[in-house]
C-alpha cells in the first residue's frame, strides 16, 4: 500500500458519497440488506435507527473499514477501497467509543495525522492541537493520557482529532452519546460550523431525535438493515410509517403513582 | 495453519517493503528498543549465567574423572554461542516481548484504534509493526551477543569454584580461545537475527487478528508465544544443518 500525501487545502471540496446496493453479513447473518442513498457534497445526513439496525456497520462501510458483499461505495464516483480513492481524499472518522491511541498523550492523539504524514513542523502542530482543543472545551489537557479521561471527555478528543484533519468528508458514529445536554448542544454546533467553515460533506448516525433535526439537511431512518426513509426533517416528521412514527415519538412515561387510601 | 503461513509471509514482505520508512519511524523503533533492552537485559544476564554454569557442572566433573577438564572452556564456548544463547534468549524473547507486542496491538485491534489509524490513511504495518521488528531484529542478536559472554562467564565460575573441575579462569579461557572461532559466533548471531524476524512477524501477526474482547487478547498472547517457540525449534534444527554445510573445517 503507497500513501502519498493529502491534497492542499485550497484544492479540497466536499465530496459526494453514493451508496448502491450495499449487502453484509456476517457468520450467514444478513446486517445490510441492499441499502441505497446518495449524499450531496456539503450536506449533513443523518442516519437514524434502533440499535442493531445496521448504522454503524453502515459506517464503517462508507470509510472503507469494511468490505461490501454486494454493492459499492462511491467517493465522488470513485470507489472507496481502492488506496487512490483513500490518498486523495480527506476523510475522518469519529468513533462512538473515541478509539483514542492509549500509549499516546493527547495532544499526540490529536496531531498524529499532521505529524504521520509530515504536513506540518512541531510547533505549527502543537499550535493547531491547541486551538481543536480549545475548540471542544479541552483547553490545557495535551499531556494527559487518554485513560485518564471520561467517556465525554475521550469523544471530545476524538472529535478534536477529525478537526485537525479538515476533511472533505466525516462520520459521527453517535456523537453526542455520553455527554451532558450542554455539551451534546456544543457538538451539534460544531458540526454545523464546520461545515460552513470548510466545506466538508458530514454523516452522522445518531439516536439523538434532537441532535437530528437540529443538525440534519436529511435523514435517513435504517431498520432491520434497510432504509425506510430518506427526506428533510419536516418530511421525517410528517411520516405516517408507524415504525417511523413510533420511533421519533416514543417518550418515557413514568407510571402513576397509586395514591393509597 | 496454511492460511495462517501465507498471511504472515505477506505481512512479512509488506513490512520489508516499508522497510526504507524506517528513518522516518526512527523515535518509535528507539521507544521498543529501550522497551525490549529494558525488560530482559536482567532477565538475560541471569538466564545466561546460569546456562553457563550448568553446562560445566554437569559436563566438569566427568571430564575432570577422565583428565579432559581443560577441554571444558571448548565446550561451554561453542555450546553456548552456537545454540543455548540463541535459542534460550529467543524463548525468552518470545514470552516477555512477542507477548507484549500481540497483547499490545491486539488490544488495539478491539478497542478500534487500528480502524482509527486506517481512517486517517496511517497504515497499521507502517505505524505498528515495522518499527517492532526493526526493533526485535537489532535487539536480539546484541542480547544473544550480551548472553554469549555471560554464559561463557558462568561456566568460568563453576570450573574455578567446584572442587570436583578445578580449572582456572586463564586455563578455561585459553581452551575457549582455541576452540571458539569467529564463525561459531556468527553461526549464533545469523540464528538469532532469524529468530528475531520470527517472534516479530508472528507476534504482530497474531495481534493483529485478534478478534473478540479480553479473551482474544488472551488467546493471540498465547498463540503468538507458542507459535514462536514451536517454529523457532524447528528452524533452530535447519538453520543448524544448513550453517554446517558451510563449516568448512
Amino acid at each position: 500500500m503507497t500513501q502519498s500525501p493529502p491534497p492542499p487545502q485550497e484544492e479540497r471540496r466536499a465530496v459526494n458519497v453514493q451508496v448502491r446496493g450495499l449487502r453484509k453479513s456476517f457468520d450467514g447473518q444478513l446486517v445490510l440488506k441492499g441499502i441505497d442513498f446518495e449524499v450531496a457534497p456539503g450536506e449533513i445526513f443523518v442516519i437514524m435507527g434502533p440499535s442493531g439496525s445496521g448504522k454503524s456497520v453502515l459506517l464503517k462501510h462508507i470509510i472503507g473499514l469494511e468490505t461490501p458483499d454486494e454493492g459499492e461505495i462511491l467517493i465522488d464516483g470513485q470507489p472507496v477501497q481502492s488506496q487512490e480513492t483513500m490518498n486523495k481524499y480527506r476523510m475522518a472518522m469519529v468513533f462512538q467509543s473515541g478509539a483514542l491511541l492509549n500509549s499516546l498523550t493527547v495532544a499526540e492523539n490529536v496531531g498524529l495525522y499532521l505529524s504521520e504524514h509530515q504536513l506540518k513542523p512541531p510547533e505549527e502542530i502543537a499550535r493547531i492541537v491547541a486551538e481543536k482543543l480549545e475548540l471542544v472545551g479541552l483547553k490545557g489537557q495535551e499531556n494527559r493520557s487518554p485513560g485518564e479521561l471520561s467517556g465525554g471527555m475521550k469523544k471530545r478528543v476524538a472529535l478534536a482529532r477529525a478537526l485537525v484533519i479538515d476533511p472533505q468528508l466525516i462520520l459521527y458514529d453517535e456523537p453526542t452519546s455520553e455527554l451532558d445536554p450542554l455539551m451534546a448542544v456544543a457538538i451539534g454546533q460544531e458540526i454545523l460550523e464546520l461545515k460552513r467553515r470548510i466545506d466538508v460533506t458530514s454523516i452522522v448516525v445518531s439516536h439523538s431525535r434532537d441532535l437530528a433535526f437540529g443538525i440534519a439537511d436529511r435523514i435517513a431512518i435504517i431498520n432491520d438493515g434497510q432504509i425506510r426513509f430518506v427526506g428533510t426533517p419536516d418530511e421525517v416528521r410528517h411520516q405516517s410509517d408507524p415504525v417511523i412514527h413510533e420511533f421519533l415519538t416514543v417518550d418515557f412515561k413514568p407510571k402513576e403513582r397509586k395514591e393509597s387510601s | 495453519m496454511f492460511q495462517n503461513i501465507g498471511e504472515i509471509l505477506i505481512l512479512l514482505w509488506r513490512t520489508l517493503g516499508a522497510l526504507p520508512l524506517t528513518l522516518r519511524h526512527r523515535r518509535k523503533v528507539g521507544d521498543q528498543l529501550f522497551e525490549i533492552g529494558n525488560a530482559s537485559l536482567l532477565m538475560a544476564c541471569i538466564l545466561s549465567l546460569f546456562i553457563g554454569g550448568v553446562i560445566a557442572l554437569q559436563t566438569g566433573p566427568r571430564l575432570a574423572e577422565r583428565g579432559l577438564s581443560n577441554l571444558l572452556g571448548g565446550l561451554v564456548g561453542l555450546s553456548v554461542c552456537e545454540e543455548l544463547a540463541p535459542v534460550m534468549m529467543s524463548i525468552l524473547i518470545a514470552g516477555r516481548i512477542g507477548s507484549a507486542m500481540a497483547a499490545e496491538i491486539g488490544s488495539m485491534r478491539v478497542y478500534q484504534e487500528i480502524d482509527a489509524l486506517r481512517t486517517m490513511n496511517i497504515d497499521p504495518i507502517h505505524y505498528l509493526v515495522l518499527p517492532r521488528l526493526v526493533a526485535i531484529t537489532v535487539a536480539l542478536p546484541i542480547l544473544v551477543l550480551f548472553s554469549i559472554l555471560v554464559g561463557w562467564i558462568g561456566g568460568a565460575l563453576v570450573c574455578s569454584l567446584n572442587h570436583q573441575i578445578h580449572l582456572s579462569f586463564s586455563a578455561y579461557f585459553n581452551n575457549l580461545r582455541q576452540a571458539v572461532e569467529w564463525y561459531d559466533l556468527t553461526k549464533g548471531f545469523v540464528k538469532s537475527f532469524v529468530f528475531a524476524v520470527v517472534i516479530g512477524i508472528v507476534s504482530c501477526h497474531q495481534g493483529l487478528q485478534t478478534i473478540g474482547g479480553p479473551r482474544g487478547i488472551g488467546r493471540s498472547v498465547t498463540k503468538a508465544v507458542v507459535n514462536s517457540i514451536v517454529l523457532i525449534l524447528i528452524l533452530d534444527y535447519f538453520l543448524t544443518r544448513l550453517l554446517l554445510f558451510f563449516d568448512k573445517r
